[in-house]
């Protein structure tokens, strides 16, 4: 017989799954549109007054940074607003209730982030692929890096998710902390462009590793070590998991 | 065999400094079908939470089927299933899906849930809606939902918090007639209910919860009898040393110049009867007052009223 946590996590993402796909007008269109007119608004009509970024086109300088924007927004937002809604209309007591553990309740919920996460960056990649001639030059890193931001993100969001006790508290972060530090993490420039004093801050950004990571793998050149990213990366997500584990452990936010 | 259900001095503090159990005890038969009976606020549902770990205990032990829920959670867990008291299924999923993804939280393969969720909803009446959202049904159809849902892992103790209410009565009749077959096939049961008539027609033991304290633990029959009896407070004019023995009553020496008397219902003239032969002069009667009836006074009179609202919606239709 199958593994029981195995069948628990299968049930997890497959329900994760079809609830993102079944509203695809509200978790898939509107991400592919926004980049569409990032492209073109920032690529091609500002860009070209740009000129060159560290030797590339502008529009092919923001490619990686926008596809993974859209992955590190998508997979935060699946986990939050689904681990949200169970928690407000109580069917996270479906699972509560079982013999599910803990890490597999983690798990099913990061797996549906990854799986909204690729989807989405991989329809953004598609509009992408349409306005600039960048591809990627090491496929395995940019998949590497994609899931690993999707893990780290769809951790947060479910951290955010529980403690959140209202539909506000789940937009707070998104907007006031996650939307700065994806737009301050080198989407649309270079840190090395910036004051000394500020590169320094930047460093303190773990969005900027993941996306400078993403742009290695596509454009083949970075500001920081390769490593250096992939370790930033595993580091936050193994506390963003213990905190995680904590909280379900204890309860919070779940069980009265 | 161990009991289903063993609770012994559940403590519960909220948050909010509300204690809203004080150390409840008590133990279900395994095959028993049992009601926890109160009026609302008295701690059933924190009881019912506490069992299916969804409420945190401040205090006590809790074993199911002999596994304790803090150290075998997993194996006791796998023994309940749960019908809370509010619809508690995402309403945007369609019935059959509900039912099925919880045989995977219970890690049944996924053929196996598909053939029980069909047996469960044909059972239930739901098999034509399965494919339709939750929020397409009605309360009765909800309410069979979570029976079906509970039922999926084929738990050995199915707890339900008030499964009947805001159910009319036709459903609640066939609820009831579920309920005792699956009783009857070896499945522990335990309802909450603020009902009398409804513990009464299904259980065969019964607790009664009030102020977060177990008020009474025993059997329908003796609590029935003991429904079924007042106590009288007699002052007398003289003091009276031989009681007599009267035929539908009970009395016992209060002090010198009072007594108490058990009499069933109905049967007071017969008491009176029976002083009045012994050369018993009274002079005065009153109603002996303990909780536990002015519980009763209030249970029952959720009952009447509950019984008046059903005969008018009987009558609207
Ligand atoms: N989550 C909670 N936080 C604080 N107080 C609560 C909570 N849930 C229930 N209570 C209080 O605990 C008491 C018992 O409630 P409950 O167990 O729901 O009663 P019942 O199910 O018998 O109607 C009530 O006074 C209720 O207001
Ligand atoms: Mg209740």
């Amino acid at each position: 017989m199958k593994n029981p946590s195995l069948v628990a996590f299968q049930t997890l993402l497959i329900r994760e799954f079809l609830r993102f796909v079944r509203i695809w007008m509200q978790t898939i269109l509107p991400p592919v549109i926004t980049t569409t007119l990032y492209f073109v608004i920032f690529g091609k009509l500002i860009g070209r007054q740009i000129g060159d970024m560290q030797g590339f086109s502008y529009m092919d300088y923001i490619v990686p940074g926008l596809i993974l924007m859209s992955v590190i927004t998508n997979a935060y937002a699946n986990v939050v607003s689904s681990f949200y809604q169970a928690k407000y209309h109580h069917h996270i007591e479906e699972i509560l209730v079982s013999p599910t553990p803990n890490f597999v309740i983690i798990a099913g919920y990061t797996a549906g982030g990854i799986a909204r996460g690729l989807t989405v960056g991989l329809a953004v990649m598609a509009v992408a692929f349409l306005f600039s001639e960048v591809r990627f030059e090491h496929p395995w890193v940019a998949l590497g890096i994609a899931v690993l931001t999707c893990i780290l993100f769809s951790l947060g969001g479910l951290i955010n998710a529980i403690y959140a006790n209202s539909f506000d508290d789940i937009s707070i972060i998104p907007n006031f902390v996650l939307t700065p530090l994806t737009y301050l993490g080198g989407v649309f420039y270079s840190v090395s462009i910036l004051p000394p004093i500020w590169q320094k801050v930047s460093l303190f950004n773990p969005v900027l590793y993941m996306i400078d990571g993403f742009r290695f793998a596509m454009l083949g050149k970075s500001d920081i070590a390769l490593a250096t990213s992939f370790a930033i990366v595993l580091l936050f997500i193994a506390v963003l998991y213990g905190w995680c584990h904590v909280l379900l452990v204890r309860g919070t936010g779940l069980r009265s | 065999m161990p009991p289903a259900l063993e609770l012994v001095d559940v403590r519960k503090v909220y948050r909010t400094g509300l204690e809203a159990l004080k150390g409840i005890s008590l133990s279900v038969a395994a095959g028993d079908f049992y009601a926890l009976l109160g009026p609302n606020g008295a701690g059933k549902s924190t009881t019912i939470g506490i069992i299916t770990t969804l409420v945190t205990k401040t205090a006590g032990t809790v074993r199911v089927f002999g596994h304790d829920i803090d150290r075998e959670t997993r194996t006791a867990k796998r023994c309940i299933g749960l019908v809370p008291q509010e619809f508690n299924f995402n309403v945007w999923e369609p019935v059959e899906e509900i039912v099925i993804n919880q045989g995977g939280y219970y890690g049944l393969p996924r053929p196996v849930c598909k053939r029980r969720a069909r047996a469960l909803l044909e059972q239930l009446d739901l098999w034509d809606k399965r494919r339709e959202p939750a929020r397409e049904l009605s309360g009765g159809m909800k309410r069979r939902l979570m029976i079906a849902r509970a039922l999926i892992h084929e738990p050995r103790l199915l707890i339900l918090d008030e499964p009947t209410a805001g159910v009319d009565i036709e459903v609640r009749r066939s609820m009831w007639q579920f309920l005792t077959e699956l009783n009857a096939s070896g499945t522990t049961i335990i309802l909450t209910t603020h009902y009398l008539e409804e513990a009464e027609r299904l259980c065969r033991n019964i607790g009664i919860i009030d102020h977060g304290e177990l008020i009474e633990n025993t059997s329908m029959q003796a609590l029935l009898n003991e429904i079924n009896m007042e106590t009288l407070i007699l002052d007398l004019e003289h003091p009276v040393e031989h009681l007599p023995v009267i035929d539908g009553a009970a009395l016992r020496h209060r002090d010198d110049l009072s007594l108490e008397a058990d009499v069933f219902t109905g049967r007071v003239n017969d008491l009176f009867c029976g002083l009045q032969q012994a050369g018993i002069r009274v002079r005065s009667i009153r109603n002996k007052n303990n909780r536990l009836e002015e519980l009763f006074m209030c249970l029952v009179n959720d009952d009447r009223q509950q019984r008046r609202e059903r005969n008018e919606t009987g009558a609207e239709r």
